[in-house]
């Protein structure tokens, strides 16, 4: 599964959403009969497997429905149920704890990354490429390395053995090291990509302007906070919601780095998902923890959008 | 350039800055040359004492040993053809619903555009429990179909080339419509040539998607050794005894090169991509 799977609506750096406005939008005529044949696949696809299953999820999670056999209406029991499931508290817990380390890391290596790496830069364009290559790597693939350096006589173990003469802690294996591990592993996995956000919003920043700041007298913390920054929060706003979403998403990293353990110390959300459904065959719970996800993912789309307005500047 | 860039004070910063980022590329890219050298050692030289880039022989073999370690070509073959087929049915339903949005008038259409645009907004997480009893029930368990159609519909496409055909001038089909041209030729010859930049994009991000999905094969697929895919072929190696390290990264080196690649050669687009990431193959 890809983390940079998205759930929100807002365009990408710093760009204002919409088109031209849509009166003056000239339009063929006799429209409608044509316009239900280009639009039937897409909509036909989105209904049977988008529309129907959210609504069918919200059913299911109102059932005692196992896999097979016998389904029974409950009621929110379900829901109750993962109130009281001190599992299910401990993996929401963890979910956050991995999203509160995961999201400022993510955002300060790809913004001070993207600041560092300005337009004078020679062969900014490599870095690019390079950071963006775990992005698009298969996860499971990059996990599968990762685990590889994270495992005792990997490469951190060996190398800490070899030039300091101690062992590192078997970081999979130690319930306190085994979220940090996830978190670092993600964090070069995914901060390409808002590297790339940051860095094309900071391509938008007048030169000029940045040079007229600078005969004014401006340092370069000047220079940042009041010429650049006020351009760039747009796509700082837009890769932090989207970040924010992303990572309640969680799932490749610590099934495969860690199956969630040791215990349950990093087991998140979709992997509770993935347990209750496909490996308890409950069904019914499955779907209320992923409308709770789906709960919280709404949320941070309404801070989204509502918060945009206050705090992100359109109007530079 | 300001005056202050060419002095001397500024050159030898400039020089630090760019030594130091080097050496943090150099960092970064550290797992996967660690991945690279170590699916070129023997088998009992991945855990050595000393971190070593080079074992006593480069083991080109390894490669092949991982198609017979476990049935890897099937694999690559399963993701290929999943890839490809989902790719296609993402463009094609994309590429028409976004030329409708973008170009014909219709009743409703604002209103339907944000309905597309709200689907965005269920996580896949929510998603796979009914679409495993839909699967059950239309039988698609364990079967291709249920590898590439229910993450093919999605309006991230719809969306991305809609923006792309707002910016084409509608001048250059008005004339084509006084000859007798309808909106499905028009949209053929006019709107798709026209879109191959974005429609390369969109195409590329979407194949990537679906080579790394992970999630949705894990629970679909029965038959590993037969419907599997790459993702699922590389996790299969965690639960076994004495995990052949060497064997596994040959695999996972070969499952990023295709998208290494692809990323190289569409590094001037990368931006537009970025809002369609992740929209196929979860």
């Amino acid at each position: 599964m890809s983390t940079a799977q998205t759930t929100t609506v807002a365009p990408p750096a710093g760009r204002p959403s919409g088109g031209r406005p849509v009166g003056r939008r000239p339009a063929l005529r006799k429209d409608g009969r044509y316009a239900g044949v280009f639009l039937a696949p897409s909509l036909v696809g989105l209904a049977l497997f988008t529309l129907f299953p959210t609504a069918m999820a919200l059913g299911i999670s109102l059932f005692d429905w196992p896999v097979f056999g016998e389904r029974k209406f409950l009621g929110i029991e379900n829901y109750t149920h993962l109130l009281n499931d001190p599992v299910f508290r401990r993996v929401v817990l963890n979910t956050t704890l991995f999203v509160v380390l995961y999201v400022p890391l993510n955002v300060v290596v790809s913004l001070g990354l993207a600041v560092w790496l300005g337009p004078k830069i020679r062969g900014r364009q490599a870095f690019r490429v390079l950071f963006f290559i775990p992005v698009m790597t298969p996860m499971v693939a990059n996990v599968m390395v990762w685990r590889l350096l994270f495992q005792p006589g990997g490469l951190i173990d060996g190398g800490m053995q070899s030039w300091f003469g101690v062992n590192a802690p078997n970081f999979l294996g130690s319930s306190n090291w085994a979220m940090p591990a996830v978190v670092a592993m993600s964090v070069w996995q995914g901060f390409g990509y808002n590297f790339l956000v940051f860095s094309a919003a900071l391509d938008q920043v007048p030169q000029s302007q940045l040079e007229s700041a600078q005969i004014d007298g401006a340092g370069p913390l000047q220079r940042f906070r009041y010429v650049t920054w006020p351009m760039i929060t747009p796509s700082i706003f837009f890769a932090t919601t989207m970040t924010l979403i992303t990572s309640f998403q969680v799932f490749a990293q610590p099934f495969i780095l860690t199956q969630g353990g040791p215990g349950v110390a990093t087991q998140t959300i979709v992997m509770y998902v993935y347990n209750q459904g496909w490996q308890f065959l409950t069904m019914g719970l499955a779907s209320a923890a992923g409308w709770v996800l789906f709960v919280i993912i709404m949320g941070i789309t309404a801070i989204q959008f509502f918060g945009q307005k206050r705090w992100v500047h359109y109007d530079v | 350039m300001t005056s202050d860039a060419n002095s001397p004070v500024a050159k030898v910063r400039n020089g630090v800055s760019h030594i130091l980022l080097i050496a943090v590329a150099i960092v970064f890219m550290g797992p996967l040359v660690y991945a690279v050298a170590t699916s070129l050692k023997p088998a009992d030289e991945v855990f050595t004492p000393t971190p070593e880039l080079f074992g006593s022989e480069i083991r080109w073999q390894n490669y092949a040993d991982a198609f017979t370690f476990a049935p890897f070509g099937r694999y690559f073959l399963n993701s290929l053809f999943v890839a490809v087929a989902g790719t296609l049915v993402v463009v094609v339903a994309s590429s028409l619903s976004a030329y409708a949005f973008a170009r014909l008038r219709f009743r409703g259409r604002e209103q339907l555009f944000v309905l597309f645009l709200g689907t965005l907004m269920v996580p896949q997480e929510v998603l796979i429990v009914p679409m495993y009893w839909l699967m059950q029930s239309l039988g698609w368990v364990d079967s291709y179909w249920a590898l590439i159609l229910p993450w093919a519909f999605t309006a991230f496409g719809t969306f991305l080339l809609r923006q792309f055909f707002l910016t084409v001038p509608v001048e250059l089909e008005e004339a084509a419509r006084v000859d007798g041209c309808g909106p499905f030729r028009s949209f053929l010859r006019i709107m798709l040539p026209l879109a191959r930049p974005a429609i390369a994009v969109l195409t590329v991000f979407t194949f990537i998607s679906f080579w790394g999905s992970f999630l949705w094969p894990l629970i679909i697929v029965n038959s590993v050794a037969d419907k599997g895919t790459v993702p699922l072929g590389l996790a299969q190696f965690i639960g076994q005894q004495g995990t052949q390290w060497n064997l596994m990264m040959a695999a996972s080196v070969l499952s990023m090169l295709p998208t290494i690649l692809l990323v190289v050669l569409l590094q001037k687009h990368l931006v537009r991509g970025l809002l369609v990431t992740g929209l196929g193959g979860r």
